[in-house]
């Protein structure tokens, strides 16, 4: 029978089956402090061990500093956190990727680098954003800490079979819209719920040209439209990129997995539950208006207008969002002014994305009384920029160049939003308060972050 | 976890479309490595006027004396979207939530609740709306959720039965450790790595 890649993933990796009940086995688990914590402290509690330490690796990256980060962390409730999961690598013998180690960052960059993330395999992390692995042909979701405690004891996890969306995204991406762009336009028409009980595969020609890193934005905001996990069939980009990575096969190996994986993409008479076909060309840079994601309009857009809405739910929530976004219906976005931009995240914090960024920013300033920010995604991101010499770039343009972390998409360190503040931001939420309280948000790509803080505003980087 | 069987309890209205899991519980409080003590922030940046939660928002729902003591909190589509942050349920449940009825719920958090034993129970759109009209109409309105008939009932005598599936079910009934079933196929799970281990050998790194 025709399979989906979802299909070929998930049937190899069921261990028993009970009452729609599956124990699904995981490859992978990634780790970090903040949703950790508990998940050791239960272990300990029933005296479980883990049972595949080999198989579990974690680093640092929701709450840590992005300035001085070798010194001692100094909130005490964060630096406690970093600590609880230095003692809980040890006790349990698992991989650590320490703060200062160049292979640190966010836990989602840091996989798919270290060749963690492969074709095939099951990831999961106590994070929503774990989607991002589904790049690579990854079946890899998002779970809470019950269930991180559930893979560490049992290395599987108990589920439920999702459903299957195929979004398919044919021609050709015009030259200023990126892999955020896409992802925004798929959320702002399905609604950030519109996934919801689905894993979500992307094909066609505009996928199929997007490189590794777009392929990650992509699958990242997945959970942004309600699915769990998003996925593109691996090809030649996807070996090329992971060849010679730490933790991917090496040699013969590498050519066997490569067999394999070429077996992975979805049979093209394969039935998915449901479909969204979507037209690349017509796809132009998008802007968030709201508090949530699927709030969404391009650059050429308008906020909308809350009389225009018939149903009343509807009505509210779209008043709510625009009272606390402190904008008025019907102004077009490029006359929206910013304070701040941010440049990072596991959507957006990888070489291509700050290449896209120096690109744009060279021989240009950041506009006077904007605060712009760059977060490099891992160490390792960090230093091929500077070998690259685009640090050079981002200061002299004005920008705050930092160190790896999460950092200001959920604001648990000290880079954080004041009230009121407006910020353009490559991250991937923009719910009230998500980047400090009282602050707002604005999700754009990179080039639209990069573009909106020279010039201090909302803008159509062609127009510039 | 606790069981749950049946409830009778004072119900509270949530009256927002896509709550997203940053509010019922703002990332200034998952610092916490304890599942403990964070009722008191829930809702923290709506229910409170300042950053230290001692003025409480007079305007915000559950600060309403009518809802003071709700076990049964009544919402809107999308409820818990966002974060995969377990923190949320668990300052839920420590708040005094045990039911949460909703038209839907977004898949992580739906999880974490069941793992925490608080009953998410979907209903049809139409059905929450007449529940929402029925309680607010009426102060101290109690409703009942009886996992056992699957059904929910109102003291106007509205009676909506719900689907869980039959293991979720099982679990919260009996207050099941899941990862101490889990561990009852242990065997499987030697037998499914060991056969694993010939057919994708590249996927374990300690051979």
């Amino acid at each position: 029978m025709a399979k989906t890649m979802f299909e070929k993933i998930w049937d190899t990796h069921v261990v028993h089956e009970q009452e729609g009940n599956t124990i699904l086995y995981i490859d992978r688990h990634l780790v970090h402090e903040v949703t950790s914590p508990q998940a050791f402290a239960g272990l300990r509690l029933a005296g479980r061990k883990v049972r595949s330490p080999e198989a579990t690796y974690a680093v640092p990256d929701h709450n840590i500093p992005t300035r001085d980060q070798l010194a001692p962390i100094k909130d005490p409730i964060s630096r406690q956190q970093v600590e609880t999961l230095r003692q809980n690598c040890k006790d349990f013998g698992i991989t650590l990727f320490d703060l200062g180690d160049k292979r640190s960052g966010i836990v989602h960059v840091m996989g798919p680098e270290q060749g963690l993330t492969l074709p095939g395999s099951t990831i999961v992390c106590g994070d929503s954003h774990t989607a991002t692995h589904g790049a690579f042909g990854t079946l890899a979701f998002g779970i809470g800490t019950s269930e991180v405690e559930h893979v560490l004891a049992t290395q599987t996890l108990q589920q439920k079979k999702p459903k299957t969306m195929k979004v398919a995204v044919e021609g050709i991406l015009s030259e200023n819209a990126a892999a955020k762009d896409i992802i925004l336009t798929v959320i702002g028409k399905i609604g950030t719920a519109g996934g919801g009980g689905y894993a979500i595969e992307f094909m066609g020609a505009a996928i199929r040209n997007l490189s590794m890193e777009g392929r990650m934005t992509l699958c990242n905001m997945a959970i942004e439209a309600g699915a769990r996990a998003g996925m593109v069939a691996p090809d030649e980009k996807t070996y090329a990129y992971l060849q010679g990575r730490a933790f991917a096969p090496q040699g013969a190996d590498f050519d066997q997995a490569v067999e394999a994986w070429k077996q992975l993409p979805s049979d093209p008479d394969a039935e998915f539950d449901t479909t969204l076909t979507l037209t690349a060309e017509d796809i132009l840079p998008q802007v968030t208006w709201g508090t949530n994601p699927g709030m969404v309009t391009d650059i050429n857009g308008k906020v909308p207008d809350p009389e225009a809405i018939v149903d009343s739910t509807e009505r509210k929530a779209l008043q709510r969002a625009l009272a606390y976004m402190g904008l008025e219906a019907n102004t077009p976005m490029q006359e929206i002014s910013i304070d701040r931009a941010f440049i990072g995240s596991c959507t957006n914090s990888r070489i291509e994305d700050l290449r896209t960024v120096a690109e744009f920013v060279k021989g240009r300033k950041v506009r006077s009384g904007v605060h712009a920010m760059i977060v490099p995604g891992s160490g390792l991101v960090r230093q091929q920029a500077e070998e690259e010499g685009l640090d050079q770039v981002f200061t002299e343009a004005g920008f705050d160049w930092r160190e790896p972390g999460c950092s200001m998409c959920l604001a648990m360190n000290d880079d954080m939003l004041q009230p009121g503040e407006r910020c353009a931001s490559t991250s991937n939420r923009n719910f009230e308060g998500r980047q400090g309280k009282g602050g707002r948000t604005h999700l754009v790509s990179p080039l639209m972050a990069a573009a909106a803080a020279v010039a201090g505003r909302f803008a159509d980087p062609r127009t510039l | 976890m606790e069981p749950f069987t049946q409830l009778t309890a004072l119900t509270a209205t949530f009256d927002r479309i896509n709550v997203d899991t940053d509010q019922i519980i703002p990332k200034q409080f998952l610092k916490k490595i304890e599942r403990t003590g964070f009722g008191v922030h829930l809702f923290h940046d709506w229910r409170y006027l300042d950053d230290a939660g001692t003025q409480p928002n007079p305007e915000f729902v559950l600060n309403a004396p009518r809802f003071q003591g709700a076990q049964i909190l009544l919402a809107r589509d999308n409820f818990g979207c966002g974060s995969s942050r377990e923190h949320a349920p668990w300052a839920l449940l420590d708040y005094g939530f045990r039911c949460i009825i909703a038209p839907s719920f977004a898949d992580i958090f739906f999880n974490n609740c069941r793992k925490n034993g608080i009953l998410v129970v979907v209903l049809q759109p139409e059905e929450v709306q007449a529940l929402f009209e029925e309680v607010e109409a009426n102060e101290g309105c109690e409703l009942t959720v009886d996992l056992p008939s699957d059904e929910v009932r109102s003291p106007e005598g509205r009676m909506f039965s719900f689907e869980v599936d039959p293991f979720a079910k099982h679990c919260l009934l009996s207050g099941l450790d899941d990862i101490g079933w889990t561990l009852r196929f242990a065997g499987q799970i030697t037998a499914y790595e060991q056969q694993a281990r010939a057919q994708t050998p590249w996927t374990f790194l300690d051979s």
